[in-house]
């Protein structure tokens, strides 16, 4: 039943739909034709098919933990995204809507970026067919995710940085539809995550849910059951949906969603499903932070990928209906998540995918050595490391 | 219905006028600026006014809204401080009509009916949400009609002839014709794009029509005057105050607003 959500409006419940200016609506008409024809025709399955395996490196195996699972007392499984071609699981989406982009005779893209790590596969896969790519980056993350700069140039894309606002993915969310206002008729917004309004929401998630396809089959085949938990980390919540979407009817798996407590939950973070309240932002509807005025509140996390006041209106609406919890750990624990993977199993995790190996300790309460449990790796940590080896003192004489 | 929107229109269109509405955020420059704001662009023969309320994320603004947003949301500007203002510019006898500019969350954190029942008891006349199109709009469409409040929706040149026949079977008042795809912001020219968007909008409605977005001089309200029946000055009149000092603020409104309005006579 859940399936055959969104309505036709793209509402999930009372979450989702179009709250967006009026010129943007005949943009949001054409992609979601152009996604539900593209859906039927075989060739255009078949091409992304093809790059999935080919380009990006698909199926990305599923890793048995096997010294993590023996320190924490149940069976932890890894879901590979991290050895996607550019290093996280954005890819998937990125090339599906580059293709439809291709489709629709546009030549320009823009694209926010939080991590750098969706402004690196929308580069990626611009210049792989050929399309310009504009990245909005808000300057903080800039800073704090150099690398993938320097790696989005090197690719062709025009970064630009944004210093409006928190100077974070939300402003770097509010340039890109400005621009895409602005230059509609020949522009394409390649959003990275399954967040604003309706069909992204939809689209993202199908072009994700690839990840919870390959994962369920290859748990099928390895034990032969399904698993008691599913647990990945939420920032707009692509990564999350793509693992927890062909799980949705399978009630004997727990869905757990990890966002950011950044400093803690009673001081700055971005725990939006955990404490946010509805609202609208960025075109459609779902829990935010905001204050009493409805202003949108300034996110905090050490994760840029995390660090984001709103989430995609699916997780608000599988959180309502109970159908997925949400729990949120602080900078300090994603940190030790961090120290945890890359010593345990030689792993080392962004510190988006942290923040849900962080929360893993916690379900040793709950859990036996019966246990099966899938955690969504959805990207590498070598874009991090300048803040890890900051915090975790590598240099320090 | 006695709404002073359709009664503006009425009128204009027997002295072959348009109208001519500034847009400016409430609370801005200051808090106290907004209710002589207001007063001294409708004595200089402004028809009606635009109100905003700022929001910390207006995506369909440019540069010069945006940052008169932050200074007014730092200067405490809510929607009570919007109800507030217009109840003072009532009891100060400002009989032009009133409208509310407005992204859709602050108004669906106050409560959407809430906003509406206030708006009217304050003396709004219409409100603008921007990001609330017609398929968002059931509810709140028929709380503005309760209220008697109209409710302008916003057509742009990338609406195609389904969405013109939709917002025109919806709108009430008039309908807010923005003059290019982008944000709002200073503009030089129109294109004549322009003029065949709005003949295709005047295809399926009687309603009046504005163009905003962009309008800044007196060539424009020119242009405007041959094919529509109002104009909207946001970012240029915002400009305007931005370049005043409190000095000089009321005479440059002055100034900018008659030099708009007597183009629109001759
Ligand atoms: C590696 C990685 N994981 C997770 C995220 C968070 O996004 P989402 O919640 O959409 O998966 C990001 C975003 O930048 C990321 O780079």
């Amino acid at each position: 039943m859940t399936k055959k959500f969104p309505d036709y409006q793209g509402h999930f419940g009372e979450f989702g739909g179009k709250f967006v200016p009026e010129t943007l609506m005949p943009a949001l008409d054409e992609l979601e034709n152009e996604f539900r024809v593209a859906s039927k025709d075989t060739k255009f399955i078949n091409r992304l098919n093809n790059l999935l395996n080919t380009y990006v490196g698909r199926p990305t195996p599923l890793t048995f933990a096997e010294n993590l699972s023996e320190k924490l007392g149940y069976k932890i499984y890894l879901k590979r995204e991290d050895l996607c071609h550019t290093g996280a699981h954005k890819i998937n989406a990125a090339l599906a809507q580059a293709l439809l982009v291709k489709r629709m005779g546009k030549k320009r893209v823009v694209a926010e970026t939080g991590a750098g790590q969706h402004g690196v596969a929308t580069a990626t896969a611009c210049a792989l067919m050929g399309l310009q790519a504009v990245i909005y980056m808000g300057a903080k993350d800039f800073e704090r995710q150099k690398i993938n700069v320097a790696r989005m140039r090197l690719l062709g894309a025009e970064v630009i940085k944004v210093n409006s606002g928190s100077m974070t993915l939300k402003d770097a969310i509010n340039e890109a539809i400005r621009d895409w206002v602005t230059n509609v008729k020949n522009t394409h917004y390649l959003i990275g995550s399954v967040v604003g309004p309706h069909p992204y929401p939809e689209i993202i998630r199908n072009y994700q849910s690839i990840i919870g396809k390959e994962a369920k089959k290859q748990i099928m085949d390895v034990e032969n059951r399904l698993p008691d938990v599913i647990i990945a980390c939420v920032g707009g919540g692509s990564n999350a949906m793509g693992i927890f979407y062909p799980f949705l009817d399978d009630k004997q798996t727990q869905l757990i969603g990890i966002e950011a407590a950044g400093e803690g939950i009673d001081k700055q973070h971005a725990a939006t499903l955990s404490v946010g309240t509805k609202g609208i932002l960025h075109g459609a509807k779902s829990l935010v932070l905001q204050d009493n005025n409805g202003q949108i509140e300034e996110a905090h996390s050490i994760s840029a990928g995390l660090d984001y006041p709103g989430v995609g209106p699916e997780h608000a609406w599988l959180q309502s209906l109970n159908q997925a919890e949400y729990f949120s750990v602080t900078n300090e624990i994603a940190l030790e998540g961090v120290e945890l993977l890359s010593k345990t199993e030689g792993i080392i995790p962004a510190l988006e995918t942290a923040h849900a190996v962080g929360y893993l300790p916690q379900l040793t309460k709950t859990l036996n050595s019966d246990s099966i449990l899938i955690l969504n790796v959805s990207g590498r940590g070598d874009k991090d490391m300048d803040i890890i080896s900051e915090k975790l003192n590598f240099f320090h004489e | 219905m006695n709404n002073k929107i359709d009664k503006l229109f009425d009128k204009l269109k027997v002295d072959k006028s348009i109208a001519l509405i500034p847009f400016v955020p409430i609370n801005w420059p200051s808090k106290e600026d907004t209710v002589s704001i207001v007063e001294t662009a409708l004595n200089a023969g402004a028809h009606a006014i635009e109100l905003g309320i700022p929001f910390s994320d207006p995506l369909a603004d440019g540069t010069t809204n945006q940052n008169a947003y932050q200074e007014a949301l730092k200067n405490g500007a809510n929607i009570n401080s919007l109800f507030q203002i217009v109840k003072k510019l009532r009891n100060n006898k400002i009989e032009k009509p009133i409208i509310a500019f407005s992204y859709y969350n602050p108004i669906y954190k106050f409560g959407t009916e809430l906003f509406l029942k206030q708006a009217q008891e304050s003396g709004l006349d219409g409100v603008i949400v921007v990001d609330l199109p017609p398929e968002e709009s059931q509810k709140f469409s028929i709380l503005a009609k309760k209220y008697n409040l109209h409710q302008i929706y916003l057509l742009a040149p990338t609406s195609d002839m389904n969405r013109i026949k939709l917002v025109a079977k919806q709108a009430t008042g008039f309908i807010y014709c923005v003059s290019v795809s982008g944000t709002t912001g200073v503009r030089e020219d129109f294109s004549d794009e322009l003029i065949n968007f709005i003949s295709q909008v005047k295809k399926q409605t009687d309603l009046p029509i504005a163009i905003g977005f962009g309008v800044s001089k007196k060539k424009h309200i020119d242009f405007i005057a041959n094919i529509a029946d109002g104009a909207i000055v946001g970012s240029a009149f915002v400009e305007n105050i931005r370049n005043s000092s409190s000095a000089d603020r009321s005479f440059k409104i002055s100034e900018f607003v008659k030099n708009l309005v007597e183009v629109n006579e001759n």
